[in-house]
């Protein structure tokens, strides 16, 4: 792998070390990720609708790679791929289906691999890969790339839940693929108070 | 197929315990779009001339959640609500914004329709295997808050365990009723995501009367595919630039207007419509978004006007309670017209509205009925047990709970605010229904026509099929077709289509369904069409209510008494304009004098078989 300018070095070696690691091509910049800020989600799913238009050419939110959790009303929780520093979900698959992207080190899969037995769920903590409802195969978030789509129409509609950041100082170590009940029932106490407690 | 619909209805009967699969062909289709106006169709085609004799909330009655065409593909989804209703006994498309819609289609199905009654409660389950009737013992008496966190809980656990390799399943969409529709409360409301409700029409107490509590789906397939898919997916792109432009829905929702309305258009109600105006700014928006709102843009599926506004109040003796903004409606009906003007009591109230499943406009209406008999002496602290003092939340609370209960003096204001006027005239002897506040039957939304400041004026509710609704309003005859009667009939937001070009939401309706349809031959074709056939269903009424034309299709008394106070003091609904625009507005719909449907508008619009009902009431 070719290592670029600017671009933090611990984790890249680790997962150098760890996993297989394979570009997905065009895209220049530095690793990314996607920063969520749940309490600025407003619910609209318009990033479900952008994302599974650009993987499935049509309005899908249930094969959309970003998924809203809404487990009660007003705790609107987008879920999606955090890209662990260790990628137990890479570790773990049989048949060596899932890489990284050595340029935005986004998790990729390969369907004609890739056997839907479901490792890759079990082993991530936060559950975030599913079984497209289609082909039945592991859905893991892309970042479209390198220019997600999901982070474009948040931004334009202004509520900016979902922010793109570079890689930098431990950035990556702030994020951590989580349950979106465990982050729902966090969510409630801080929005509802006392109440919060119970509507979950 | 034409494009955006799933392509068949699920056709529950609770009473055989039976469920099969409907279709309607493309051709019924594009004549009535979908929600409101097929809803009517529906009803029209499996009641027929029993209209009159059948019971609203009796087993014959048909229950009818449908989606339209362009839900979920056009910004704001929403569900439509229908059947004959128990309040006007016509029927009316009474909408309300949730992911049920969403589900319900990516399932496969574009509505659902319930017939007969179920010997003991049940919910409908309704996933990508089709439609399957669920107990429902131990969700019946629980509040809207319960029954959302305990259907989640097992609908999650139970979809699990079907299909447990596929990753973590979200939560359902669902439609849901609370103690005031099991307990048939006649206006109740279906209610969904704690605080949106379909509310007029008093369908939560036709759930309630079929033993239904709930309809539950979760779809994994794709939402339909349209006719048109690149023109739409572009046209979805400008339709929600629109919607972003910085402006004040987006901003606030309608959660500022609970003073402004009173203040600016002096046309809200206050203490049951005794007045419209008020100038309480301890009322306003900025003292309840700067002490209670804790979510500030909160939209439902595919919506990016985001006018919603969550409240919670964290401290104090209504600690715990959870609701939007409320917004305007809220503020006045759970508001201004119980004489409260504290926020945080009026968030209290609309929560608890909410939460029992009454309709947040239609119910407190009732509630404010009562308090001016009560102020007027006719309805005694002995009738009520309790003192009903203007304001007094504690009073409120009570009230709105026995009425859910139907419990006391609830059983009787559980008929609704007109019905029971007429049970508490016949009981103290004294006409009271000039204090109702309503047009054929249904109770008038939050927005006064004295004044003439606001967008409802003379006609708006007089004429209207859908009687007291604001979110549909007779205007001339003509632009509201293509307005909220069309809304209502592709199942959308209304505020995700104002301020959004007309001829661009047109051209989505025809990128969808592939129809050749316009804003020209909705206005010319379809929507009188629709309209026609709800004002003939309306006509026929019954079985307890038969609307008389003409003195029916008018104001409440209390519209014609002069504004008592404020900037407009004097000023009342011109009758003269009434009777002239009404006219009017019936002959540009090619109805009669009195408003019945002429034989060659039925021929032309295609509802021929209705003429031998429609014959019988002209004179």
């Amino acid at each position: 792998m070719i290592r670029k300018p600017g671009a933090f070095t611990k984790n890249i070696f680790i997962r150098s070390v760890l996993v297989d690691i394979k570009t997905s091509g065009g895209y220049m910049g530095n690793p990314i990720w996607i920063v969520r800020d749940y309490e600025r989600c407003s619910g609209c799913r318009r990033c479900e609708l952008a994302c599974s238009m650009h993987h499935e050419g049509w309005m899908w939110p249930e094969a959309s790679r970003i998924r809203v959790f809404m487990p009660f009303p007003g705790l609107e929780v987008p879920h999606l791929c955090a890209q662990c520093d260790d990628y137990p979900c890479v570790e773990s698959c049989p048949v060596e289906a899932l890489t990284v992207d050595e340029d935005t080190t986004a998790v990729l899969v390969d369907r004609e691999k890739c056997t839907s037995c479901g490792e890759c769920i079990d082993a991530c903590p936060g559950k975030v890969p599913f079984l497209h409802p289609g082909d039945n195969k592991a859905t893991i978030c892309d970042l479209c790339g390198g220019d997600p789509e999901c982070v474009k129409v948040c931004h334009e509609a202004r509520y900016d839940a979902l922010q793109l950041v570079e890689e930098g100082m431990s950035v990556q170590r702030k994020l951590f693929a989580m349950d979106p009940l465990v982050v729902a029932k966090d969510l409630a106490i801080k929005l509802f108070g006392e109440k919060g407690e119970e509507v979950i | 197929m034409p494009g955006g619909y799933a392509g068949k209805f699920l056709d529950v009967d609770l009473t055989r315990k039976k469920i099969e699969d409907t279709k309607y062909d493309d051709e019924t289709l594009e004549a009535y779009f979908g929600g409101r106006g097929l809803a009517a169709k529906i009803l029209w085609d499996r009641i027929g001339e029993r209209w009159p004799e059948v019971d609203p909330l009796g087993p014959d009655n048909i229950f009818i959640a449908l989606t339209g065409p362009m839900t979920a593909i056009y910004p704001g989804a929403r569900i439509c609500c229908s059947g004959k209703s128990p309040v006007s006994n016509g029927t009316v498309g009474s909408t309300a914004s949730t992911e049920f819609a969403l589900e319900l289609k990516t399932a496969g199905y574009d509505g659902v329709i319930v017939t007969g009654r179920a010997k003991d409660p049940v919910y409908i389950l309704v996933t990508d295997e089709g439609g399957e009737i669920r107990d429902a013992g131990h969700l019946w008496g629980k509040v809207g808050e319960e029954t959302i966190k305990v259907l989640n809980r097992e609908v999650t656990a139970e979809l699990t365990k079907r299909k447990p390799g596929v990753g973590l399943w979200r939560e359902p969409g669902m439609i849901y009723i609370g103690p005031a529709g099991e307990n048939m409360v006649r206006n109740a409301a279906v209610v969904t995501k704690i605080c949106h409700a379909a509310g007029y029409g008093g369908y939560g107490s036709v759930m309630g009367s079929k033993n239904l509590k709930a309809i539950v789906a979760k779809g994994r397939g794709k939402i339909p595919e349209v006719y048109a898919p690149e023109a739409v997916k572009l046209m979805w792109k400008k339709v929600h630039e629109h919607l972003m432009k910085p402006r004040g829905m987006r901003r606030w929702g309608t959660g500022y207007a609970g003073w402004s309305v009173g203040a600016e258009t002096s046309s809200e109600p206050v203490r049951n419509w005794q007045e419209e105006w008020h100038d309480e700014r301890r009322f306003g928006g900025p003292r309840f978004e700067n002490r209670f709102w804790v979510k500030k843009y909160w939209a439902d599926f595919n919506c990016t006007t985001s006018c919603m506004k969550i409240s919670c109040i964290k401290t104090g003796r209504w600690k715990g309670d959870i609701t939007d903004m409320p917004d305007y409606e809220l503020q006045a009906y759970c508001g201004t017209n119980l004489g409260i003007f504290d926020p945080e009591d009026n968030i209290h109230i609309s929560a608890l509205i909410d939460n029992l499943g009454h309709s947040g406009i239609n119910g407190p209406n009732t509630m404010g009925f009562a308090a001016e008999l009560y102020q007027r002496g006719i309805l005694t602290e002995e009738d009520l047990g309790f003192k009903l003092e203007w304001g007094d939340a504690e009073a409120f609370t009570k009230l709105a709970w026995l009425i859910a209960k139907r419990e006391g003096i609830g059983d009787i204001l559980a008929e609704g605010t007109y019905r029971a006027a007429l049970k508490i005239s016949e009981m103290k002897g004294v006409d009271v229904t000039k204090y109702v506040v309503h047009v054929k039957g249904i109770e008038i939304g939050a927005h006064g026509t004295r004044s003439d400041e606001d967008y409802t004026h003379d006609i708006s509710y007089a004429a209207s099929v859908q009687g007291g609704d604001h979110t549909s309003v007779a205007v001339d005859g003509y632009s509201e077709l293509s307005a909220a009667v069309f809304t209502d009939c592709a199942v959308f937001c209304n505020f995700c289509f104002y301020g959004v070009p007309q001829e661009l939401v047109f051209d989505f309706a025809k990128g969808v369904t592939g129809f050749p349809i316009t804003r020209e031959s909705w206005r010319r074709e379809t929507g009188p069409r629709i309209v026609t056939l709800q004002k003939a269903l309306l006509l026929m009424g019954g079985p307890d209510v038969f609307w008389e034309p003409i003195k029916d299709d008018d104001n409440p008394p209390r519209f014609y008494e002069p504004l008592p106070s404020g900037p407009y003091k004097g000023r009342t609904t011109d009758r003269e304009l009434v009777e002239q625009k009404r006219g009017a507005y019936f002959e540009t719909l090619g109805w009669d004098e009195r408003g019945v449907p002429r034989n060659e508008t039925l021929e032309r619009l295609g509802l021929g078989d209705l003429e031998p009902a429609m014959k019988k009431l002209r004179k």
